[in-house]
């Protein structure tokens, strides 16, 4: 009767509340035939991992511009991790300076997308690499 | 679907899982249901036994009226201990529209209830409504069953929001509560043959607008019209005329007739405002169903419209499953050709055993 639906979780943790560009690709991801958990802004790493749990999706997507990546991200993997939701695919954007990338990959972060990503990149990457 | 999975038996893990109240085996559960997936109606076939304990409870709607707003307030009230009465868990489905173009969908209504995040009694799971009509996704009443089985003392279940004819919440919930806004005073009368016939409770919310008393009195006036007979009959009208139903009908106790009145307040459910008021008439509303006797009689209600859903489901699937594609093609052009009409054509594919 139904198939297999990608869903995503799309969260902006920390308190920046610039959530045009999450909004933005929670509706291109809707356009792709994926179901967008959409939680809003100030989220914290502990709101994050929980919705992610409860909600048993493939995709968590972050948002962060205030440069408080380095401390949220690691935050929201560690707590997915003792969810048991290693499998779960990773992807965030915002304003990420290039230097942190190999730090945020390390950390099982799958995709960093940055300003002037185009939707359909993204869109790509998560049906590519969807566990 | 009836995959080898079904048929090897229930994956006895997930279920004890499910039923030691476990977060990911309960959300893993729901979506192997939610998809279909093989395994899925074994895995309810275990988890039935375990179900019908949990007060299901309804909330419906026009979309904007605050019902998020409001079943987070009424999950907050329900988690505290009230003078005897001790906190109760509580599950919530919530229901968001899928887009009829992509199939996506946008799942937005966690973001009224994040005063639940953290609290490990609360479970609270965004569901698509995945092309089903009337309000809920088509698994939404196996997801309820999940959470019933995995020992929720609550299930709120959230409709979409659509408007008029999203009644199959009736059959859902123990408890149906209609969400109204003020200033819709004038469209009071126009869907009076909707929602508003469906519910046990009524919340007026955003009662601190203008018009709320307006609209207490409207509602007022429409109970007083209706009183003894189309609530009855509409809880469970047409829709619930099931053909199994009618089948094995039993009277409905005489002690229910007119016995129970939807009361009616007003809320401001981001405040909290009335939602005590709220939550004590679905405690009282539980009550009378268990006095009355109507709470049995709803529970063989809705048997009878699942097992007749679930009939035809199977029968639909089985039909396509020995139908080969050619054949199906061919009948279909029969039709627009308008050489067979469609009642004959199902009735062949039906006698193709």
């Amino acid at each position: 009767m139904t198939e297999k639906k990608i869903r995503v979780l799309i969260a902006k943790p920390g308190l920046d509340g610039h959530d045009r560009g999450a909004k933005v690709i929670a509706r291109a991801l809707r356009d792709a035939g994926m179901e967008v958990i959409y939680t809003g802004i100030r989220q914290t790493p502990e709101m994050i991992a929980e919705a992610a749990l409860q909600e048993d999706v493939d995709v968590v997507g972050m948002s962060i511009l205030s440069g408080a990546h380095m401390a949220l991200f690691p935050r929201v993997m560690e707590l997915l991790r003792q969810n048991g939701m290693d499998d779960v695919l990773v992807v965030v954007g915002g304003i990420i300076p290039d230097e942190d990338m190999p730090a945020l990959r390390a950390m099982g972060i799958g995709g960093v997308f940055g300003p002037g990503t185009r939707t359909d990149q993204i869109v790509g990457f998560i049906r590519e690499n969807v566990p | 679907m009836t995959g080898v999975l079904d048929r090897l038996g229930p994956p006895t893990r997930l279920v004890d899982d499910v039923l030691a109240g476990q977060v990911r085996a309960i959300a893993r559960a729901i979506s192997q249901i939610e998809d279909d997936r093989a395994g899925a109606q074994g895995l309810l076939a275990a988890l039935h036994p375990h179900t019908g304990r949990a007060h299901i409870i309804g909330v419906t709607g026009p979309p904007g009226s605050g019902k998020s707003s409001l079943v987070n307030a009424l999950a907050l009230h329900f988690r505290r201990a009230d003078g005897e009465r001790q906190p109760k868990t509580v599950g919530i489905i919530a229901i968001d529209p899928t887009s009829p173009f992509s199939g996506g969908a946008i799942l937005g209504d966690r973001i009224r209830m994040r005063d639940l995040a953290g609290d490990r009694g609360v479970l609270i799971r965004s569901m698509a409504s995945r092309g089903s009509l009337g309000g809920l996704a088509w698994a939404t009443s196996d997801a309820v069953k999940v959470l019933d089985a995995a020992g929720f003392d609550l299930v709120f279940v959230e409709t979409v929001g659509a408007g008029q004819a999203e009644v199959d919440i009736a059959r859902t919930a123990h408890t149906t509560i209609v969400v109204e806004v003020p200033g819709m005073g004038d469209d009071i009368q126009a869907i009076k043959a909707g929602i508003l016939e469906i519910a046990d409770v009524f919340a007026v919310n955003k009662a601190d607008l203008e018009g709320a008393d307006h609209a207490v009195m409207a509602l007022q006036m429409m109970l007083d019209l209706n009183t003894g007979g189309a609530h009855t009959v509409m809880h469970h009208g047409r829709l619930m005329e099931a053909f199994v139903a009618q089948a094995t009908r039993l009277a409905r106790p005489e002690a229910h007739r007119g016995a129970w009145r939807p009361p009616i307040f007003k809320t401001v459910a981001t405040h909290r405002e009335g939602v005590g008021d709220v939550a004590n008439a679905v405690l009282a509303h539980r009550t009378h169903l268990q006095e009355s006797g109507d709470l049995a009689w709803r529970e063989r209600e809705r048997a009878a419209s699942e097992l007749e859903t679930i009939i035809q489901q199977e029968s639909l699937r089985e039909v396509l499953s020995r139908t080969d594609r050619a054949e199906m093609n061919s009948l279909l052009d029969r039709i627009v050709r308008r050489e067979v009409d469609p009642y004959t054509a199902a009735r062949t594919l039906l006698g193709n055993h």
